[in-house]
């Protein structure tokens, strides 16, 4: 395909959707398909037909509008009016109101913080576009980027606009993105790969699985510029069979592109060849550490291995590889449409650009959000996120999932970036954002974790799998009241030496939610004990 | 036959002393050379390296996160220390960890008195276990005509696993499950009797450095583990 | 000078470990006229003093009278020492802990008995607690002395350092099993 066939589907596609006077939109992700999304749009569609207004009507299946406290959510993007919680039996009313007065009682207000106060980059196609219709993506100038990259810039340029944008990794490190790619773009091999880990498992995370569910093909896009700067052919997708619908659309994106010469042999006509296959991982969490998740796309257990020798230097099967996440390649497209430049200029002076977070927890409006860098979490928390319902009280929120912890409410006014999180005891993580009122039990929480890291430790190395273990034997000990002033002091001796001695990032950072939940909450820990001297302390 | 090779020589600072080394050596082994004792339990000479067990953990000037021995390249100017109050504090913990977490009853095992771990706890003067002992319910498989496996006493290093795969090249051994419940196991998790790869070579049962595989008919502190093959296998391959 | 009071316990052991004190043949007599044993299975002495200096305990805490006499000796000792690998790791004893107590009653009075089988123990045996225990995990230990048994020579180095006014130092003192 060349860039005027591209353009041509891009503005015959435009022509299409313009001719219709009324488009619906219904969400279609994972998250309003739950709530019977599925039968909305049917149902919608029947009406259009029983009308007869197929001509000038057109109903589209599109991805996460947000907001999935609501859901399901249909958009008349005609009227810019927003639907919530939407039945099947509600279809007939929004058709036969769609050259009048909108339907009051299903109307979402949009001047709502929810959606003033975000700033779409990776998001910006989601609620707007058929995840699986590839001409749908063209239309909004998909594949462009990749178009400019192969026709107009050489590797080297391309990696210089990903490291003047300053971005970051986002699946939870924050390692430079354009220094990644120009270790793997200087490594000297025959055979280099591309993967995206897609392996997300934070508890309460559902970030990469909304944008593989929503666009597919900017992943793709993604990373066939990242292929075509670090000098790879082959790309993996390593995404975890727990995302069926995920797998189902990727899959499709997949075949779409490779039909229309977008992956493949000589891709725009040049020498540029790239081809991707899926893995399936198993639902391991040590499966998202990279170098786990290569071997387990090897074939082998899904253990990681120390590292150096990094995967950039040496990857699958021992070539250089480059691994990103879902949400790293997706923002590549729009960096090389609007130039790294453009992206430097959100966010801090660390950390640019947005973050994705899934919203979740003891907040008004859960749903997925994305914010521009430094942002403060009061106002994620409080405008974007509508606050704590019923009138509670807010007591801390958890970002970073197991290998992050609990910021307190004293905390809230720092900006969302790397650093800022890392000095309240935080980490950005991979956007995992959990919000808890004061009926939460601190203790409990890092109870929760805990055992999320006992049973997701791969086994290999004995601080996390033996001390993960004993860590939570000792958190249910205090929870249960049975615990002395002594188990709290070995609690934290073993946080100090799991955190210092694990092989990898799960074990290391597996004692974090209990040593914020220490630093914060300490009270609800010394409470619990039972011998005489905790009980004179807690006097 | 040897190829030339060019390998360079490089010097470091282990503990405050001089050595030289060869690039493509670890800093466990010029260590060793050295007589400079650092503990491990996963390492064995002759078997490719995993970092597992955490027990040669060192600090490497300039890196803030303490690096396993074993697995780290030396480097020209490297200044490593091999011991400080938090390390040595850490290696206990491993230890004990290693002993609450399975049922390893010293008195009556047989390879009482000649067991890396046992050994190992004397040599870093553990003189209790400071966790909560977790007695799981472990099996013994006596089903090999040979040999005997007691999971009991499994400290998970995977050396067996490793020898039965680089040395031999059968590997009927491997580990299944996760965290605290990975087991080592013969194929498929068949019974090792059953092993239809296995070669009854007993190489896993001589590199095991606990009473977790060892021979049959042998009583309380009567198993002595020969391992002079793994180095002079390996010597012979490499001269190959 | 008073002399210095000593206890020995034998819990859930098999009293190698006293055994292993007796061993240390004629340098008990050295120490005779520095201590005085106030309890011990040695001795004729049915109640635990109100206090004493130094108490060395063998065997771990398997039933519920190891566990009321673990707790009153730690309340009326100065310092505590686990004797052995039974005291210390609780060793022998806790090998039943992988099983359930009501099996390992069956086994023993059911299966395995030629006489009454299937009476259950009751009354003057002791009740069994779910797991044998170290030491330790009941109470604070003052001093480990590691070993099946520990050797006569370890036992008299941390009893003639106690004498002294010193903590022993264990450093290459230390040994699990043999």
């Amino acid at each position: 395909m060349t860039p005027e066939e591209l353009s041509k589907i891009a503005s015959a596609q435009q022509e299409t959707l313009k001719k219709y006077t009324h488009r619906i939109h219904v969400c279609v992700a994972a998250g309003c398909q739950s709530s019977d999304a599925d039968k909305v749009k049917d149902a919608l569609s029947a009406e259009v037909k029983a009308q007869g207004k197929e001509k000038c009507c057109l109903v589209k299946g599109v991805g996460c509008m947000g907001l999935c406290s609501a859901g399901p959510l249909v958009s008349v993007e005609t009227g810019n009016i927003l639907y919530q919680e939407v039945k099947p039996e509600d279809a007939k009313d929004i058709i036969s109101s769609l050259d009048g007065e909108p339907v009051q009682r299903l109307i979402c207000p949009t001047d709502i913080p929810f959606f003033s106060k975000q700033k779409k980059i990776v998001l910006e196609n989601f609620g707007k576009i058929d995840p699986e219709t590839i001409a749908d993506y063209i239309a909004v100038g998909g594949y462009q980027a990749l178009f400019q990259a192969l026709t107009e810039m050489d590797p080297p340029e391309v990696i210089n606009e990903v490291l003047k944008s300053g971005l970051r990794g986002r699946g939870g490190a924050g390692y430079p993105t354009g220094l990644k790619w120009s270790t793997v773009a200087k490594a000297d091999s025959t055979r280099k790969y591309v993967v995206c880990n897609a392996d997300e498992g934070d508890p309460g995370a559902f970030m990469d699985r909304s944008v593989l569910e929503s666009d597919p093909h900017r992943v793709i896009e993604g990373m066939a510029i990242a292929a075509y700067a670090t000098g790879a052919d082959q790309g993996y997708i390593y995404v975890r069979a727990e995302y069926p619908l995920a797998i189902k659309r990727l899959k499709n994106a997949i075949k779409q592109a490779e039909r229309q010469g977008l992956l493949g042999h000589n891709i725009c006509n040049t020498t540029f060849n790239f081809n991707i296959e899926i893995r399936l991982g198993a639902g391991a969490f040590v499966c998202g550490e990279e170098t786990a998740l290569l071997a387990s796309i090897e074939g082998k257990r899904g253990a990681p291995r120390p590292r150096p020798p990094f995967p950039a230097q040496s990857g699958l099967w021992g070539y250089p590889t480059l691994i990103n996440n879902v949400e790293t390649f997706a923002n590549i497209p729009p960096i090389l449409r609007n130039g790294g430049d453009w992206l430097a200029a959100i966010g801090t002076e660390k950390s640019k650009g947005t973050k994705v977070f899934a919203l979740a927890g003891q907040v008004k409006n859960t749903g997925l959000i994305e914010v521009p860098m430094g942002i403060p979490l009061r106002q994620i928390i409080f405008e974007i996120g509508g606050g704590v319902p019923e009138g509670r009280k807010f007591k801390a929120v958890q970002t970073g999932g197991p290998s992050g912890g609990c910021i307190p409410e004293q905390h809230l006014d720092i900006s969302t970036d790397y650093e800022s999180l890392a000095t309240v005891g935080s980490i950005m993580g991979s956007g995992g954002m959990i919000v808890m009122d004061e009926t939460s039990d601190m203790v409990d929480v890092a109870k929760y974790f805990m055992e999320f890291c006992m049973s997701e430790s791969c086994g290999k190395c004995t601080p996390c799998r033996a001390g993960t273990a004993q860590m939570h034997g000792l958190l249910d000990r205090i929870c249960s009241g049975q615990a002395e002033t002594r188990d709290l002091a070995l609690l934290e001796e073993l946080c100090d030496m799991v955190r210092n001695t694990s092989l990898c990032g799960l074990g290391q950072t597996a004692p974090n939610p209990v040593l914020s939940t220490l630093r914060y909450f300490r009270e609800e820990y010394t409470m619990k004990l039972t011998d005489a001297s905790a009980k004179a302390a807690a006097k | 036959m040897t190829t030339q090779t060019s390998i360079r020589v490089k010097t470091l600072v282990i503990d405050g002393r001089d050595v030289s080394a060869r690039e493509d050596q670890t800093v466990l082994q010029v260590a060793r050379e050295h007589n400079i004792f650092i503990p491990s339990l996963c390492y064995l000479e002759g078997l490719h390296p995993v970092g597992a067990c955490r027990l040669c953990m060192i600090e490497v000037k300039g890196i803030p996160k303490l690096q396993p021995a074993c697995v780290t390249r030396i480097k020209e100017g490297m200044e490593v220390v091999t011991r400080s109050e938090r390390i040595d504090k850490y290696r206990k913990m491993v230890v004990e960890l290693l002993f609450a977490e399975r049922n390893h009853i010293c008195a009556v095992c047989v390879s009482n008195g000649r067991c890396d771990l046992q050994n190992m706890a004397k040599a870093l003067d553990i003189d209790h276990v400071g966790v909560p002992y977790q007695y799981p319910r472990l099996n013994v498989d006596a089903t090999h005509v040979r040999f005997m496996a007691d999971h009991n006493r499994c400290i998970l290093c995977t050396r067996c696993v490793r020898v039965c795969d680089e040395i031999e090249g059968a590997h009927t051994w491997d580990i299944m499950a996760r965290g605290r419940d990975s087991r080592v196991i013969t194929d498929l998790n068949q019974p090792w009797g059953e092993s239809e790869s296995c070669t009854s070579c007993g190489k896993c049962v001589h590199v095991c450095p606990t009473g977790a595989l060892f021979e049959k008919g042998k009583s309380v502190a009567e198993m002595v583990k020969r391992r002079q093959f793994l180095p002079y296998l390996t010597t012979m391959r490499e001269s190959w | 000078m008073s002399k210095v009071t000593i206890a020995t316990v034998w819990l859930d052991g098999c009293s190698g470990c006293h055994m292993s004190f007796l061993d240390q043949d004629e340098r008990l007599i050295d120490l005779a006229p520095l201590i005085e044993l106030v309890y011990s299975p040695l001795v004729d002495n049915k109640e635990f003093p109100e206090m004493v200096d130094v108490t060395l305990v063998e065997g771990a805490v398997s039933s519920d009278e190891d566990l009321h006499k673990i707790r009153k000796i730690r309340a009326r000792t100065k310092i505590l020492v686990s004797l052995g690998d039974c005291a210390v790791t609780a060793n022998v004893p806790s090998m039943r802990n992988s099983f359930k107590v009501a099996d390992i009653l069956k086994r023993a009075y059911e299966e395995n008995a030629d006489l009454n089988a299937g009476t259950m123990p009751s009354g003057q045996v002791p009740t069994l607690l779910k797991h044998a225990r170290p030491v330790h995990e009941i109470v604070n230990v003052d001093i480990f002395v590691p070993g099946c048994p520990p050797h006569a020579d370890t036992i008299n180095y941390v009893l003639t350092e106690l004498l002294a006014g010193r903590k022993p130092d264990m450093t290459g003192r230390t040994r699990f099993g043999i």
